[in-house]
């Protein structure tokens, strides 16, 4: 079991107000699973990526990644946990506007203290994998949207995470460019990756095993289906 | 994350900001080039008195009738006193055992001395003895040097400095021609070899004739001359100026519960009065220095304040995908470092540069001691990490989530 969440609870606090987004989530994953988080607006979708991505902690309830309870880690465990097992990818691409797609991509081997020449090297394979070979010293500014996203992947894969968490990876791209992204994790998830993205369109769910609909902070539906297009 | 991958990305950041980064590290660039000025003046300066004070013998003493270094007007204790002559003197050598040399002199400033057409600027005329010269360590170009002969005589003869004879005597031997100075004719019986600068006054524009000359043409009312003491020895240097003291007392008839009515000033003394001078110029330089290094670095603070804000995304993105704190935090602190300290390196160019230009265009000379480099450096170093510590931390603090958010 790569993830286990039981009575996962998330209360945003905005002033005086408390706002509930997340009550009472129970969820497993399994290595090598695709699985697409559904559900309207506001039903909680990015809190709980952000959970899953160990960028934010539950306020109630239990989050095991790994076999390892995530409220019992320290600020620098969480660190290395995103940097080294989790490949994160935002809706916004979130690129470092002044670096290269190089250097982008060597951010995760930086902090993980690869060394210069290795991590050159793995960069610049990742930004292959994901056809941007050619486009190595492109800074964001110089690449379309498709593109950019391609880096981020790229960057979320350069340390080869076991999960790869996408919040909308699509929401800012055309239906052409956003298959060609899809195609991008059908293979990865077929190289034996686990994936979960979130999405508002049926015709990415179509590419997940399993599809998960939230509404107002609890899970609708769990629906594993036999087999991926 | 290595430092060099970090300071690489720190200059990454300043260059974005170029105009920036300049007007932040000024501060830091005043304090750091006043301070290196400031020492190597004041460095080179020492050198030049030290190696003055050390070629006069620094345990030759001088007694003379009034302080050397006096503030304002002499009061009236110092106005009643009575002039020292060469008897005093002579009772000095023939009286201290502990005292190898005695020799009295005086002056008459400021005086031009007059060769047919030509004419030096102003000069000063001593009245001295043969060993005069000898304490001071000049040497006899061409000629003789003054002997007891000519003082006994009261002869109208002049040793001429260098300076003067290069100004009379530019193409003529000077030996055996009349000079005039002050209404009065001397023969030239010999020439000095130069002796240079210090502190930029020429120590060649000089003559000298016997003491008693000067006395004779000039007047012995109200001349107070001035007693060089070389004692025997260095070791003997105290007991050589206790037995000057006694004898002085004795012969100015000092009652014995009254201080001493005349002034003894050894070498050391004066170079200490020299050290407290500069030492006071230095310490009002480093406060100066230290001020504008608070307001550089309060202007660092500032800046990377500003700059943590404006990069609040960036922060989220490096904390998203595995930055620690302590990445972060040491980014922002390499960041203030490497601003403060290009400041430091733009100031000790800077400090060199006119410390160089001073030295070129003026008598004082410049000493760059490589401590200072060291010391501004280190200092302009230490001023980043001090006020770079808090934006750091401030920045690797921030919560990725709400980082990522900030708009
Ligand atoms: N930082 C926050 N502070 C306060 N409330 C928040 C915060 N983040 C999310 N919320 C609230 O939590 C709830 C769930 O938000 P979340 O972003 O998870 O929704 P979502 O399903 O991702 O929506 P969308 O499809 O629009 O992205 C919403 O009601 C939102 O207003
Ligand atoms: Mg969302």
């Amino acid at each position: 079991m790569l993830i286990e969440l039981k009575k996962v609870e998330k209360v945003y606090k905005v002033g005086a107000v408390e706002v509930p987004a997340l009550r009472g989530i129970d969820l497993k994953i399994e290595a090598n699973e695709y699985l697409a988080i559904m559900g309207p607006s506001g039903s909680g979708k990015s809190t709980l990526m952000n959970i899953l991505g160990c960028l934010d902690t539950p306020t109630k309830g239990s989050y095991i990644f790994a076999g390892r309870e995530v409220a019992n880690l320290t600020d620098d465990e969480l660190a290395q946990i995103r940097n080294r097992k989790i490949g994160f990818v935002f809706q916004t691409f979130n690129l470092l506007p002044r670096a290269t797609a190089l250097h982008n991509v060597e951010l995760p081997l930086i902090y993980s203290g690869v060394p210069a020449s290795e991590r050159v090297r793995r960069a610049a394979e990742a930004l292959e994998s994901v056809g941007l070979g050619d486009r190595l010293n492109h800074r964001p500014n110089e690449l379309s949207g498709g593109q950019r996203q391609r880096v981020a992947l790229a960057r979320a894969l350069v340390n080869r995470p076991s999960i790869i968490l996408a919040d909308e990876p699509t929401g800012n791209l055309d239906s052409k460019t956003g298959a060609e992204i899809m195609e991008l994790f059908k293979k990865l998830h077929q190289e034996g990756n686990t994936i979960v993205l979130v999405t508002h369109e049926e015709y990415i769910a179509q590419y997940s095993q399993r599809r998960l609909k939230l509404l107002d902070g609890r899970v609708q539906d769990d629906i594993h289906l036999e087999e991926s297009r | 994350m290595e430092i060099r991958e970090n300071i690489f990305q720190a200059l990454q950041a300043l260059k974005a900001h170029k105009l920036r980064s300049f007007l932040t590290t000024l501060g830091i660039v005043i304090g750091v080039t006043t301070v290196i000025t400031m020492l190597s003046l004041i460095q080179g300066m020492n050198r030049s008195v030290q190696g003055q004070i050390r070629s006069l013998g620094s345990n030759t003493f001088y007694i003379q009738k009034f302080p050397a270094i006096r503030m304002g007007r002499l009061g009236e204790k110092y106005r009643k006193r009575k002039d020292l002559t060469i008897e005093d003197a002579q009772a000095i050598a023939r009286l201290c055992p502990a005292v190898k040399k005695a020799s009295a002199y005086a002056q008459e400033f400021p005086v031009r001395a007059k060769y047919k057409g030509e004419k030096t600027p102003y000069i000063s005329l001593i009245g001295g003895t043969p060993e005069f010269l000898e304490l001071h360590q000049y040497s006899l170009e061409r000629g003789r040097s003054l002997t007891p002969l000519d003082v006994q005589h009261r002869r109208a003869v002049v040793v001429l400095g260098a300076d003067i004879t290069e100004d009379l005597f530019p193409h003529l031997d000077p030996i055996g021609q009349q000079v005039l100075i002050k209404g009065h004719r001397f023969t030239v019986v010999g020439t000095l070899e130069p002796k240079g600068n210090f502190l930029g006054e020429s120590m060649d524009d000089f003559v000298i004739t016997p003491i008693t000359t000067l006395m004779k043409f000039y007047g012995k009312r109200r001349r107070s001359v001035t007693i060089v003491v070389e004692p025997v020895s260095v070791e003997a240097t105290q007991l050589a100026i206790d037995q000057a003291t006694q004898v002085l007392r004795r012969r100015r008839g000092v009652p014995y519960d009254q201080p001493n009515d005349f002034e003894i000033m050894t070498l050391d003394m004066l170079m200490d009065v020299y050290k407290k001078l500069t030492g006071s110029v230095f310490g009002a330089m480093v406060g100066i220095a230290g001020i504008s290094l608070l307001v550089g670095g309060i202007g660092i603070m500032n800046i990377m304040l500003v700059s943590v804000t404006e990069r609040t995304r960036e922060i989220g993105i490096r904390k998203a995908i595995g930055a620690k704190r302590s990445d972060i935090l040491y980014q922002f602190l390499i960041e203030a470092v490497t601003l403060s300290g290009l400041g430091g390196i733009l100031g000790i160019g800077l400090g060199v540069g006119i410390g160089e230009l001073v030295g070129a265009i003026s008598p004082l000379p410049a000493t760059i001691p490589i401590w200072s480099i060291i010391l501004g450096f280190t200092f302009s170093a230490a001023v980043g990490i001090f006020f770079g510590i808090y934006p750091a931390s401030k920045a690797a603090k921030l919560n990725p989530i709400a980082a990522l958010r900030y708009e």
